[in-house]
């Protein structure tokens, strides 16, 4: 079962990327993909349901799917979905009919390469699939051929690139740790990893596992790796934004999560989840102070993005049942959420005909519906409640003040109330200060562009109110299966 | 493991080639045209095919052979062609945007290798092979890793960031070559693959930059700033 949806899963997106290339007409290829995001979806819906009974690998072990791998792919076809939807409405926006089958052929392709990353089993694999989606998403990033788009994506691809060659050395040094034990050749699975790692050294261990974190820490956006990404996430297309910054992120944190519960299983120490911790810290300072300041809409959102992974690293560094919980929770809450401010800030974009937040006025006035919907987003996510960062971040904070880093947990709370003012502040700027001599915006935003922030909302809603039992349960699954016992300095 | 118990005569037959390769490193470093670069890196290919082509006669890993053979085709010959042609196209003859004389550069990075083999030596001290060809190895990888890293940070031109990214790999190959010549072949073969993707990426965003911010040197990637 896990093993159908899996390939409904990578088949789904595949076959939409060569009927997009065959056909090559507009409207096709917005159908194509549109049907290839809902497969995905009910496939990856039911996958989380189908891998309870604990992880299954597939093809001479390349593949696995367990719990933490279902769920980040859950989070990226939900992320997959929306952004089609609304990609509909706002590339149309563009005017460029005829290059719209390319974008869509590289759209898929790069919800392609998010998807799969998750699922694969072995630690090199992975590695080549986190490589795949920088390549296929630089060109989404420099879709729009502006210079700024083309120097965006000139960073995102060296940085990246540059940051995950040092993930590629260390795992050659995971696996070197490996081979003194199991002998020059072995399958490099995470769990024959976790397996040997009590009897690898430890010092070569902890400098393959600084490695990775620097790398793979570069592609999930923690300070101060951070540099590509609100270049990329501002001067790609809204979709795109939205699929890197909610799914693509995600994939990322995966590997590191794999390779934490490898070390944890050597017992190397608190140094690992030290270091997580205080780049999750990092990266919360750097975006608090980015965002206070900030002046493009889109890089609002995208240092938002850095506050959020910070917070996910701050609960996976805490660790823990309920650390992992939270961290999980807060990868779909995030999701849902940055997909909606995404969205929000590429109409308001297109209306207004700017990237400034000085350029957009009077929103509540002048788009009632959409602006309610953007501000709702907005409160969403800066963890006000009743809406579900709210439930995901109180979580990470009390599982990291059970812990010895509790200074950390701290000072999330206070960066987290410092976003939330300069945040809100830069929206009470954009709905009542008053109009000037703006023009007004140019029309209205369609529907294609407000079912999907719809969509976002209201399960936000729902999971800030409700906390499903089934989810703690899954979450605790996981946490136990990333040996989620041994916690940082003795958490419960 | 293959690195610990050598016969003299290979262990000295891949110091050199680690060391030449190295070296090689150091001329790319100290090369203001980007044809030496280029030339350099090819070199150090070559060297990196050869080196697991004696691994894998050494080691008695056939499957190296093949890693060996694709390696010179595909690092040694087809990566510096594409290149070649980035160049020969745009006509960038050579690196006209230095922040860091080559002099001062390569101070720089034989401060690094020094750090590298600080850190190897302890690794290696660790593991219990101080003084075999374990160290020198990772020294090399990691100092490769580091000089990359410089090539990255003090050249502005597009096809010496690009070549600076290869060496970074170069050094984990060639590191990886020693360390872990195990290493399941349809890894080896799909990051060689992967390389050939990357270096085309890049081709097509210097199209790109020359064509729509007009310049192929960062310093002139000004915009995006906060």
């Amino acid at each position: 079962m896990p093993g159908a949806l899996a390939l409904a899963i990578v088949l789904a997106p595949t076959a939409a990327i060569v009927l997009i290339l065959l056909t090559r007409r507009a409207t096709w290829a917005e159908g194509f993909n549109l049907a290839a995001s809902a497969i995905v979806f009910l496939a990856a819906l039911a996958l989380p349901v189908a891998v309870r009974e604990g992880p299954r690998v597939y093809w001479r072990d390349y593949v696995v799917l367990d719990g933490l791998g279902a769920w980040s792919i859950l989070c990226a076809a939900i992320v997959y979905l929306l952004a089609s939807v609304y990609a509909v409405g706002y590339m149309r926006l563009l005017d460029e009919p005829e290059r719209l089958p390319r974008f869509y052929a590289l759209f898929a392709g790069f919800a392609l390469t998010t998807l799969v990353g998750p699922m694969m089993n072995s630690a090199g694999v992975y590695w080549i699939a986190i490589e795949l989606t920088t390549l296929v998403s630089t060109f989404l990033v420099a879709f729009e051929r502006a210079p700024e788009s083309i120097e965006a994506a000139w960073k995102y691809i060296i940085v990246v690139s540059g940051g995950i060659s040092l993930a590629l050395l260390g795992t050659v040094l995971f696996y070197w740790a490996g081979s003194l034990v199991l002998g020059p050749s072995y399958e490099m699975t995470w769990a024959a990893l976790r397996q040997v790692a009590p009897q690898a050294n430890h010092v070569l261990l902890l400098l393959a596992f600084l490695l990775v974190l620097i790398g793979y820490g570069t592609k999930v956006g923690l300070a101060p790796m951070h540099t590509w990404l609100p270049d990329a996430h501002s001067e790609g297309p809204a979709p795109v934004s939205a699929l890197l910054s909610g799914a693509l992120l995600n994939t990322a944190m995966i590997g590191i999560v794999r390779y934490l519960s490898v070390v944890d299983a050597a017992g190397v120490g608190p140094l690992p989840r030290a270091v997580l911790v205080v780049l999750g810290a990092v990266s919360l300072l750097v975006a608090a102070l980015f965002i206070v300041r900030q002046r493009g809409i889109k890089r609002l959102m995208a240092y938002s993005s850095v506050e959020h992974m910070g917070v996910i690293a701050l609960g996976f560094g805490f660790g823990g049942p309920l650390g992992v919980a939270g961290a999980l929770y807060h990868m779909l809450n995030h999701s849902l959420n940055k997909s909606l401010m995404f969205f929000g800030a590429g109409s308001a974009m297109r209306c207004y005909g700017t990237k400034s937040i000085g350029g957009i006025r009077a929103v509540a006035r002048r788009l009632p519906i959409f602006g309610a919907l953007w501000l709702a987003g907005a409160v969403a996510i800066t963890g006000a409640p009743p809406f579900g960062l709210f439930a995901s971040e109180l979580t990470i904070l009390r599982a990291g003040m059970r812990t010895s880093s509790a200074w950390a947990a701290l000072l999330m709370a206070v960066l987290l109330i410092v976003i939330f003012i300069g945040f809100l502040n830069h929206f009470r700027i954009m709905y009542f200060e008053p109009a000037g001599t703006q023009p007004t915006p140019r029309d209205a935003i369609s529907r294609w562009c407000l079912v999907p922030m719809w969509c976002a909302l209201l399960p936000l809603l729902v999971l800030g109110l409700w906390w499903p039992d089934a989810l703690w349960n899954y979450f605790a699954t996981v946490a136990h299966s990333l040996d989620g016992t041994v916690a940082f300095a003795g958490a419960s | 493991m293959l690195a610990a118990h050598l016969d003299p005569l290979a262990a000295s037959l891949f110091s050199l080639m680690a060391i030449a390769s190295l070296l090689l490193a150091f001329v790319m470093l100290g090369s203001r045209w980007l044809r030496h670069y280029l030339y350099a890196f090819a070199a150090e290919s070559w060297l990196i095919a050869a080196l697991s082509a004696a691994v894998g006669y050494y080691g008695n890993y056939p499957e190296l052979y093949l890693i060996a053979i694709l390696t010179f085709l595909f690092r040694g010959l087809f990566l510096p062609y594409l290149i070649f042609r980035i160049i020969h196209r745009r006509n960038i003859a050579r690196e006209v945007h230095v922040i860091l004389q080559a002099s001062s550069s390569l101070v720089i990075g034989a401060l690094a290798v020094v750090f590298a083999l600080t850190v190897a030596a302890r690794v290696g001290a660790e593991l219990g092979l101080s003084g075999t060809i374990v160290v020198l190895a990772l020294t090399v990888m990691l100092s490769m890793k580091l000089i990359g890293f410089l090539m990255l940070a003090v050249r502005h031109e597009a096809i010496s960031q690009i070549l600076g990214l290869l060496v970074l790999e170069n050094g984990i190959f060639l590191g990886a070559q020693i360390l872990v010549p195990g290493m399941p072949l349809l890894v080896e073969i799909v990051i060689l693959f992967d390389l050939l993707i990357v270096v085309a990426c890049f081709g097509l965003l210097v199209q790109y930059l020359q064509a729509h911010v007009g310049s192929t040197s960062s310093l002139a990637l000004r915009r995006l700033v906060g």
